[in-house]
């Protein structure tokens, strides 16, 4: 039988609404999606110089993850190379691409051409945080949370993984949604079986 | 150079620095501002916007981006005098 593994935190961005573990920690909602970004890192107290100058999508996937694991995440009791991440999104990179596209009008910027790939969140968050694992960055019309589950439980059962960051981070202009979930081998307070029904009651509590 | 200060914190996007807060001599990579080979890339752009220098080799960034009073002198030396 399958060893199970548990849902043992969880944190969405979406709509200018910061939750953490189904509570809502913040909200700014009136403001642009950089603006917003902006606010939550400034609430957070997060202090990683090299944030500023992130694309739109790392930042909204850093920020999900410096939340979710602050407090929630004993990054003890792992090595490197046993947390990997797993995200997902429908717009890939667009969002950057379409300003490094401006750019090229003038002088292309390098600055925003390295971000011009979706899975450079996922560098991010590794190099802030020095994990190893394995990572896998899909691109989905729609969350696919049956996939999710499947590929999740694949990577921890037959691989090194014994922890994994998993979710939907997307953004394009101003709409923006970030649901993340931390999955580990070890059951703690008030975690939840990583099942699809439960992945599906975290997706839906971000939409609001 | 304090403009050329104000251009480098705008094209890096170093929004916790003022230009106060570079010294003209202050090592800009490793262990002064902590740049990497991406912001050297930004620096070449910021010189061709900016002052439409192009550096000759890549070889010559290392001495060029060493400091604030380093590029200002390589920008007087080399910037096109205009008509």
């Amino acid at each position: 039988m399958a060893e199970e593994k548990y849902i043992t935190a969880s944190c969405s961005l979406s709509k200018g609404i910061v939750r953490k573990n189904e509570e809502v920690l913040f909200k700014n909602e009136a403001v642009s999606a950089a603006d917003f970004l902006m606010s939550v890192y400034k609430r957070f107290g997060i202090d990683y110089p090299k944030f500023y100058k992130m694309d739109n999508l790392s930042k909204l996937g850093f920020l999900a993850t410096e939340i979710l694991l602050n407090g929630n995440f004993d990054r003890n009791n792992y090595t490197a190379n046993e947390v990997g991440i797993v995200f997902a999104n429908a717009n890939a990179s667009l969002d950057a691409d379409l300003n490094y596209w401006q750019s090229v009008k003038n002088i292309p910027s390098p600055a925003l051409f390295v971000y011009t790939l979706p899975n450079i969140v996922i560098g991010e968050i590794c190099i802030r945080n020095g994990f190893k694992g394995e990572n896998a960055f899909f691109v989905q019309e729609e969350f696919d949370i049956s996939f999710t589950e499947f590929y999740v439980n694949d990577l921890m059962g037959r691989h090194n993984l014994s922890a994994c960051i998993c979710g939907w981070a997307d953004i394009i202009g101003q709409e923006y949604k970030s649901v993340l979930y931390l999955v580990e081998k070890i059951k703690r307070d008030s975690s939840h079986l990583f099942i699809t029904k439960n992945i599906q009651n975290i997706y839906e509590l971000a939409n609001g | 150079m304090h403009t050329l200060k104000e251009q480098i914190i705008r094209q890096l996007n170093l929004k916790d620095l003022k230009p106060e807060d570079i010294g003209d001599d202050q090592p800009l990579f490793v262990e002064g501002l902590g740049l990497d080979s991406i912001d050297a890339l930004e620096l070449i752009v910021l010189l061709q916007q900016e002052y439409q220098i192009k550096l000759a080799s890549a070889e010559e960034g290392q001495s060029v981006f060493r400091s604030v009073r380093t590029m200002a002198q390589y920008i007087t030396e080399h910037q096109p005098t205009k008509a």
